[in-house]
């Protein structure tokens, strides 16, 4: 380039005196740019000032003396104050940049947009960003930031004792996490919750699984008379709302007016069954109506997936002699399996996270004596017992952590082998 | 003739499990829709089809001296649909900027968007909790709405920008020549032509709230305020099988509309449910 050999260091010199916003703009003769550069920084500084200051105090003590000093309202200043930050740290950040490319276009000699072909680049330019600003303000509000709170709440001691405002909230650095691993009350509670999460999630997805794929494969014989009405049968449990469902069947187990213990079970001479106060008994009761709720939504989606395999194919084995089990082995099971993979893998995230139905149906109960979980209690479940029952956030957060790491893991895992990270315009 | 023998055994077993199939998921559809219909509070010596009928249970629900259940209703209504407007209007905002531009910050957007689809909005109660008791939105529907609104917006806005994808970038382009702005084209080429998956969207946003217990739990705390679920709940956690018979009634009358609403729009739902599992 003829224009390096002129040796000119205009990008280096914008970008040095840019280290003050807008003089790079101002030696780069694009006096509106920088005056405007200038002044949102100055503004930003004054209007921001004191929040970042308290905030960045506030997120590092955690307050100091009391009653002055409210520690969570304090954590909660100082997310606010590291967002802000960033904000002001990414317009630095685009001043540098603007100053170096326009210096870098000086030295090579190509013009630089006047006012109004500025104006315009930033019409242009800023519309996709205008159309987003809406939800990503919803989202750092009321997902990020929350995510944020809870990631920074599971390294302090917050919970009854540590409680404003009558008491300050400590750092305590990972502390949570070692006596979830080390103390005998929580490690022991934790295993077993862990440990009926993990049943749970298996029994509960692998069984609506098998009968969605049974019946929706039942479904599929072409002789078959009533197959609209069954069809609409098999969904209903899918369209009723979970959390009625659920209740009822509360109600329907229930010990001494429920249908299952007094009409079904007393028409086979079969003796009461303690399904709320019994912990294997609630569990089996649990797995069954997770079943009932469960194996609609995978029976449509087979349904959807049978109806698209070719008949050639069964004709061709027909031709070979193979037997019914043979071709649903060969064919029908693969094609279905290759087919809803992922929304398989989301079945079983979603009844690793399934609140509703362990807590609607009998409250994670029946309570074990010394623990804070019940014992059909998942983690999820937990959680929220040890926020509002116990007031034990700083644990609750320590064990959503946990949670959110192996349920992120599975997500990751599966997109992974999905067609979103493949997509070139998404690299 | 021993195919035919073994056609009739296929096909009689076959009636046999769907009949057991029946049973078991109608059973507790007649069983409540019987105990509503009972007379009296308790289900004690109640039966399917009750021996007095009576639609006193369903009375009391109307009767607003006695009763909530209207105004949880009303709210549930309230807060489905305003969720519903406000995530559909973001959402389709946003799946065109995604769909359509390619601006610096995007992949990272998108990439940003895939992450928090993974976290169930459930994960950060603890914050929701002590974020609204601080900022004074507790027991209000304003700060539900936000919540809901908010959880939706990742995993739509895949869904959404997937099917923005599919509609060819000419019409946009030529648009363009004749002079239409960025809104227009957004507002009036865009949008009509993607009127399937905003339904789809608009049928996740309406459900999502209206299904959702844990969050409407721990944000709503005055009676009046309840959405059904939470109404419904403490309904029999309260005084278990005292009003269980008026808990029957108002179940009905919950999962009817539902049900009758989900089973005609099915379709939709196992379209986006698809699109959504396979593309992420």
């Amino acid at each position: 380039m003829e224009a390096t050999g002129r040796q000119t260091k205009h990008r280096k010199t914008a970008l040095a005196l840019s280290l003050i916003p807008g003089l790079g703009q101002f030696y780069n003769k694009q006096i509106m740019k920088g005056f405007m550069f200038f002044i949102l920084t100055i503004s930003f500084a004054v209007a921001f000032a004191d929040l970042i200051n308290i905030g960045l105090w506030g997120i590092v003590t955690l307050g100091e003396q009391l009653p002055r000093d409210h520690s969570i309202f304090l954590l909660t200043q100082g997310i606010i104050a590291v967002l802000v930050i960033a904000i002001g740290l990414l317009i630095y950040f685009l001043n540098l940049r603007d100053a170096y490319v326009n210096g870098k276009n000086r030295d090579l000699g190509i013009p630089l947009n006047s006012v109004r072909e500025q104006y315009r680049n930033v019409s242009e330019q800023g519309f996709p960003y205008l159309m987003l600003a809406p939800g990503f303000f919803l989202l750092i509000f009321v997902v990020i930031f929350p995510i944020l709170f809870v990631i920074l709440l599971s390294f302090t001691n917050y919970d009854l004792y540590h409680s404003p405002p009558a008491n300050l909230v400590d750092w305590i650095g990972i502390q949570n996490y070692i006596d979830i691993f080390s103390m005998d009350i929580w490690r022991n509670t934790f295993l077993d919750v862990f440990s009926w999460t993990i049943v749970w999630t298996f029994f509960a997805t692998t069984g609506q699984i098998a009968i969605g794929i049974f019946l929706a494969v039942l479904m599929n014989q072409k002789d078959l008379k009533f197959k609209g009405i069954i069809r609409t049968i098999f969904i209903l449990p899918w369209a009723v709302p979970a959390f009625v469902s659920i209740l009822v069947f509360a109600g329907m187990f229930n010990e001494t007016f429920g249908a299952i213990n007094n009409d079904i079970l007393a028409a086979f001479g079969i003796d009461s069954i303690p399904w709320l106060t019994e912990p294997f008994w609630t569990k089996v009761a649990l797995i069954l109506i997770q079943f009932w709720l469960g194996f609609p939504f995978i029976f449509a989606m087979v349904t959807g997936v049978l109806q698209s395999i070719p008949n050639e194919l069964y004709e061709a084995a027909t031709v070979d002699g193979a037997s019914i089990w043979q071709k649903f082995r060969a064919i029908t099971l693969p094609m279905i399996l290759f087919a809803i993979a992922p929304i398989l893998i989301t079945q079983y995230t979603f009844n690793f996270n399934n609140f509703n139905v362990i807590y609607l149906f009998n409250g994670g109960g029946p309570a074990v004596s010394g623990q804070t979980a019940g014992s059909t209690d998942i983690l999820i479940s937990w959680i929220y017992k040890l926020t509002f029952t116990s007031a034990q956030y700083g644990k609750a957060a320590a064990i959503t952590m946990l949670l959110s790491v192996i349920v992120i893991a599975v997500a990751l895992w599966q997109f992974r082998r999905t067609k979103s990270f493949q997509e070139e315009d998404m690299m | 003739m021993s195919t035919k023998m073994q056609n009739t055994i296929r096909l009689t077993l076959s009636y046999i499990v769907i009949a057991i199939a029946c049973i078991i998921i109608l059973y507790p559809v007649a069983w409540i829709i019987g105990s509503s219909f009972n007379p009296g509070d308790s289900l004690s010596g109640s039966s399917i089809i009750p021996e007095n009928a009576t639609l006193q249970h369903y009375k009391d629900l109307f009767n607003t001296a006695e009763s909530d259940y209207l105004l949880w209703y009303w709210n549930t209504l309230k807060i489905c649909i305003i969720t519903m407007i406000l995530a559909v209007a973001m959402i389709s905002c946003m799946a065109y900027a995604f769909s359509r531009y390619r601006f610096v910050g995007r992949k990272n957007g998108l990439m940003t968007f895939l992450i928090l689809q993974m976290i169930p909005n459930f994960a950060a109660l603890i914050a929701i909790y002590v974020l609204a008791y601080i900022t004074g939105f507790l027991d209000t529907h304003f700060a539900l709405i936000l919540v809901y609104a908010g959880g939706l917006l990742p995993m739509n806005t895949w869904l959404a920008k997937g099917y923005f994808d599919t509609i060819p970038k000419e019409l946009d382009e030529s648009a363009r020549i004749d002079g239409a702005g960025h809104f227009r084209i957004f507002w009036q080429i865009i949008l009509p032509l993607a009127k399937p998956i905003l339904a789809v969207v608009a049928l996740f946003s309406f459900i999502t709230p209206f299904t959702d217990f844990i969050l409407a739990q721990i944000i709503l705390r005055s009676e009046e305020k309840f959405t059904l679920a939470v109404g419904l709940y403490r309904m029999i956690s309260d005084q278990f099988g005292n009003e269980f018979t008026t808990f029957a009634a108002g179940s009905v009358l919950i999962a009817i509309p539902i049900s009758i609403l989900f089973l005609s729009l099915q379709r939709y739902f196992i379209s986006g449910l698809t699109a959504g599992g396979t593309k992420g």
